[in-house]
């Protein structure tokens, strides 16, 4: 069963009604494929957090509606229905070690499952599963979650969401003060999902390098409006147009860039350090043939 | 949580907000103490015409002020039944039972309901119009006479300024870790008491434990700063007694000695 998620002019308005009264996200339409790779990049505050909690109606529209896939939600959704949309929809929010609570690890994983009505046995077997899923070894499922390093505990709290087994898996800023080691663990993990258990990813990140490594859509928050939204080879085609939203480029477009303006040429700009190493490697062939 | 403006400051430049905090905070606690004086429709009416002038001078629309009453409705409306109902004496309208409708019921569940809403208004015009620290550092220097009776002022206002400089962190966070167990299947609010309570577990022990690691950071981080105790410090924000302040004090000497005065001479 696919789902598809699409927002239909969603507007959301913090503390609508009081004097605080923010909007948010203005006039947002956009849609997500099942089973593709959505990143959602923008400058710190520009809504990319409130857009993602629209997606298991942790916060609900103002106005406008948002569909996941049969479900709609709108302004008068009521929080009854929405349980199977938490169970189809996982968010790993920032910092997620920040909500782990049980006593050992394998229960904190558990948990999530069982509040959607496992029984304990099957729910703890699943978390070992998980668990070794992640990377976690075995030697630390009877342990204390707070006496795990913050890397191990990020995996923890990843795992507690994965354990729901949702189709939609959404991330906020998963690597977030991780070591660069850490950091590569876990976009494999993501991307190994995607493919074996064809997730749809929804990533919010400020590293380019994942964007263009691994997104199929990008959407470009700024200012609570959807900026701009299309493949990475079209959003970072652009690169004055980011640089005035305070974006930037991913490592191996920068360096191409670069190459362009001492007589390389480049046709599409390279994304990832794999197409900038094709294109170059004729390009400095040919070259060390005109010198020789 | 979002709706909740009850203790809340609203940022602007009006009289009000320009004033200093001590000034404030005591004509705040004057006021509450006189309000108890009031007890007929003169002392009243000085009393609401003082609150609506210093309503209007912080410039927040009346409206913002009536929400801030709002949680507190049934609370009111609790009192104003049961004083209605319970009290006795004077011309007797109704009864069935128990229950009297009496003039004193009437006139004292009055008294309550004006009481109320005057000082929960005082107190929201000085938190609207006062930032936290400020209070902070008000309270401090109010209290620093204490400091001849070995009472630890400048600790009671460090951890005072801390605490109110987190309050919006951990809600913020409390925020945060619902949202997370929320997505985890975590229902708050529903089903009977015993569920209720096993679903605060894990907003609890993340919040507590959490707060542990802030409290060892934040100790080292001041420690790595130079700080060693409340005593003999400088102080960055200096509290400066303006005329704003002497104007505000002498409008509210004059109405308040009204009050009393209107009471005990009439």
């Amino acid at each position: 069963m696919a789902t598809d998620i699409t927002f239909e002019q969603v507007n959301y308005w913090y503390q609508s009604g009081t004097p605080f009264a923010v909007q948010a996200l203005k006039d947002i339409n956009l849609a997500i494929q099942p089973g593709s790779f959505t990143a959602v990049i923008g400058q710190t505050g520009s809504g990319k957090s409130t857009l993602i909690q629209h997606l298991n109606a942790l916060l609900k529209p103002t106005s406008g509606q948002v569909k996941v896939g049969e479900q709609i939600i709108d302004h008068e959704t009521k929080n009854k229905h929405l349980k199977p949309l938490r169970k189809k929809v996982g968010i790993v929010f920032q910092f997620p070690e920040n909500q782990l609570f049980e006593e050992t690890v394998i229960k904190d994983i558990a948990f999530g499952p069982q509040n959607f009505g496992m029984d304990e046995a099957q729910a703890t077997k699943l978390a070992g599963q998980i668990a070794g899923l992640v990377g976690l070894d075995a030697s630390l499922l009877n342990r204390s979650p707070f006496d795990l390093s913050g890397g191990q505990m990020r995996r923890v709290a990843i795992a507690g969401v994965l354990a729901l087994e949702p189709e939609v898996l959404v991330l906020d800023e998963p690597t977030a003060g991780l070591d660069p080691r850490g950091r590569l663990d876990v976009m494999n993990l993501v991307t190994k999902l995607q493919r074996q258990q064809h997730l749809t990813i929804v990533l919010i990140t400020h590293q380019m390098d994942d964007v263009a490594n691994y997104a199929d859509q990008v959407l470009v928050m700024a200012n609570g409006e959807l900026a701009k939204q299309g493949t990475p080879r079209e959003i970072f085609s652009d690169s004055d147009w980011l640089t005035s939203h305070q974006l930037g480029l991913p490592s191996a477009t920068k360096f191409a860039v670069k190459l362009e303006q001492v007589g390389f040429s480049f046709d599409p700009m390279p994304l990832t350090e794999d197409e900038l190493a094709d294109q170059l490697a004729p390009q400095l062939s040919k070259g060390g043939s005109d010198h020789g | 949580m979002d709706k909740f403006m009850f203790g809340r400051f609203i940022p602007g430049n009006s009289w009000v907000h320009r004033m200093d905090p001590r000034a404030k905070l005591v004509l705040c606690f004057l006021y509450i103490a006189v309000v108890f004086f009031a007890n007929d429709f003169w002392t009243y009416l000085v009393m609401t015409l003082l609150l609506l002038v210093s309503v209007f001078a912080t410039k927040i629309p009346l409206g913002v002020f009536i929400r801030g009453l709002m949680p507190l409705f049934w609370l009111m409306i609790f009192t104003v039944l049961i004083q209605v109902f319970f009290g006795v004496g004077g011309h007797v309208y109704w009864h069935w039972g128990w229950l009297v409708l009496s003039q004193n019921g009437i006139n004292s569940a009055g008294l309550i309901l004006m009481r109320f809403v005057l000082i929960i208004l005082i107190s929201t015009i000085l938190t609207f119009a006062t930032q936290p620290l400020e209070i902070a550092d008000g309270i401090e220097s109010l209290l620093s006479p204490l400091r001849k009776l070995h009472f630890p002022v400048a600790t009671l206002a460090l951890m005072l300024s801390l605490a109110l400089r987190f309050v919006p962190t951990l809600m913020d966070e409390a925020e945060k870790i619902m949202n997370a167990q929320r997505s985890r299947g975590v229902d708050f609010g529903e089903g009977g008491l015993r569920q209720r309570i096993k679903t605060i577990v894990p907003i609890l022990i993340p919040l507590f434990v959490n707060a542990f690691n802030r409290a060892i950071d934040i100790s080292t981080a001041m420690e790595a700063r130079g700080y060693q105790d409340g005593e003999n410090r400088t102080k960055y924000r200096q509290l400066k007694w303006q005329r704003i302040d002497t104007i505000s004090f002498a409008v509210y000497a004059v109405c308040l000695g009204g009050v009393i005065a209107l009471r005990y001479l009439s």
